[in-house]
């Protein structure tokens, strides 16, 4: 029985197709390509059935025959198995009869799409024996990292960039992890991030055990698949920003499309904020050349200018015959009010951008009122409180008097507004 | 133009394991021919046929990626630091 072992075979470059064995590394050798995660899809077919999936834990560890862990994971055991909402009221107003939201906003327990990705990363990097994990970040990797390292045991160093705002800060330090600000942007830290993994020898989720962590994403699409009654959405709009997310999902969807656990066939839309938007410039130019950029948005989680996996997002959405659009500051947070007020959704800019793309794409006419479409919500409005607090009404302030209450009550034309709540 | 030049790990076996290494040339593109001359083998690992940076390469001039700057004819002065750094990281 292979019930213990994972069904990876080997580590393989996606631009020269060399193979490598499966270790900590991410780089090909040849010509510095991306190493993806191989498996025996042969050997997979044989044992998963829907019937056994369903029959296990709501976790992202459902789809474990096809994630690169050995054994019985022990990491995330509440991460994953996201709500997948029908969003009426939200259709309703724009005129989409089967419009859903896969909600990331609530998942275990960082509130974000990462604590999918980190599950599977910091399981594998104490599969090879790191001690120490670590990750270059602005945001959610880094809460997601400094939770699970805590929940693990791990000693945990998070790099951001200088004046990242203090409850990212304190959403790291708070579970033990050491915080080492850098002076200088996200790029900056990325590349000294390179360089101490390649020198300390410590598990960086999102460089030397890359290619492990971003197999985690594919449990988003998983779990659309399934949620949806185990058949593919027509349309599904995802966010880039490095461009992880993406090509996993639309890689969930033809790994179940190969094993035969789906029906029908999706499109697979890309969202960027307009102020860092290199993926989209390419794709509406219909060049594969990704010209960087630097950010100036307020989706500060998707705000990257030279992503790394860009050139895997055109393929993927022009593969799939998707498209793809941006979003501006102002549209963002319309979007992300939006979705608070039809859905009682709080998503951070990055939720507002990809809402704000999925409705452009149905007003382009590529999206039909009568088809399926799901919007990917990645993170938690809460944690990026300063997008939108400028942007939305303030209280009212009134003594604690009951008289002065009627007047105000009396003001905002309270007695049309619920009548019929008595 | 003798500037320093940060080898990433893939390509040390071309430096003998050296992570940093001198080369000469007044641009960037001349400085990594010039390191071809001193470690065979390591240029087209950086460029592709047609010469150009490689998709997955990033170079950086004391520290500013050179797509910001004048790409491989960017010039260099004597003490520049290059940089050469696999692009595949990140996700924040």
């Amino acid at each position: 029985m292979r019930k213990a072992m994972s069904y990876v075979t080997c580590l393989k470059c996606r631009e020269c197709s060399q193979e490598y064995p499966v270790k900590p590394l991410h780089v090909c050798e040849t010509c510095f390509g991306p190493l993806e995660v191989v498996y025996d899809y042969e050997a997979i077919r044989a044992v998963m059935t829907r019937e056994l999936i369903e029959s296990r834990a709501h976790n992202l560890w459902r789809y474990r025959e096809l994630l690169p862990v050995e054994g019985e994971p022990d990491m995330g055991p509440f991460s994953g198995f996201t709500p997948l909402i029908k969003a009426s009221r939200l259709g309703a107003e724009v005129g989409l009869k089967n419009l859903y939201i896969k909600d990331d906003t609530v998942n275990h327990p960082t509130l974000s799409y990462k604590d999918r990705v980190v599950s599977v990363a910091i399981t594998k990097a104490r599969e090879f024996g790191f001690t120490t994990v670590s990750c270059a970040s602005t945001g959610n990797l880094a809460t997601a990292v400094a939770a699970h390292a805590a929940r693990a045991g791990l000693r945990c160093y998070i790099f951001m960039p200088e004046g990242v705002e203090a409850g990212k800060v304190v959403g790291s330090t708070i579970y033990g992890a050491q915080v080492i600000t850098i002076r200088g942007n996200y790029d900056d830290v990325n590349r000294l991030c390179s360089e101490i993994a390649d020198k300390y020898g410590w598990a960086f989720v999102n460089i030397n055990i890359r290619p492990y962590y971003t197999e985690g994403a594919k449990t988003f699409g998983f779990e659309v698949a399934e949620q949806l009654g185990w058949r593919l959405p027509d349309h599904i709009v995802v966010p880039t920003a490095g461009g992880t997310i993406l090509p996993k999902v639309a890689k969930a969807f033809k790994e179940f499309q190969q094993l035969g656990l789906v029906e029908g066939n999706f499109k697979i839309h890309c969202a960027q904020a307009a102020g860092s938007a290199p993926v989209i410039r390419a794709l509406h130019r219909g060049t594969d050349l990704i010209t960087p950029v630097k950010p100036d948005t307020i989706a500060k989680s998707i705000a990257i200018g030279n992503p790394a996996d860009g050139f895997y997002v055109l393929g993927a959405v022009r593969e799939s015959g998707g498209w793809g659009d941006m979003a501006t500051d102002p549209e963002i947070i319309d979007a992300i009010k939006l979705l608070a007020r039809t859905e009682g959704i709080f998503a951070e800019p990055a939720g507002g951008t990809t809402l704000a793309v999925a409705l452009k794409l149905f007003n382009q006419g590529r999206i039909h009122p009568n088809e399926i479409v799901v919007v990917s919500i990645t993170g938690n409005g809460y944690k990026t409180i300063e997008a939108v607090a400028s942007a939305i009404e303030q209280p009212i302030i009134i003594e604690a008097r009951l008289r002065e209450f009627d007047a105000l009550y009396e003001r905002l034309g309270g007695n049309r507004a619920v009548a019929g709540a008595a | 133009m003798a500037v320093k030049v940060r080898v990433p790990t893939p390509l040390r076996r071309f430096t003998a394991g050296i992570d940093e290494v001198p080369a000469d040339g007044d641009s960037v593109r001349a400085v990594l021919e010039n390191l071809e001359v001193r470690h065979p083998g390591i240029r087209e690992r950086l460029l592709d046929d047609k010469g150009e940076l490689r998709r997955f390469v990033n170079v950086y001039l004391n520290g500013d990626d050179i797509r910001f700057l004048e790409q491989l004819n960017s010039k260099v002065k004597d003490g520049d630091d290059i940089s050469i750094v696999p692009a595949i990281a990140g996700g924040r």
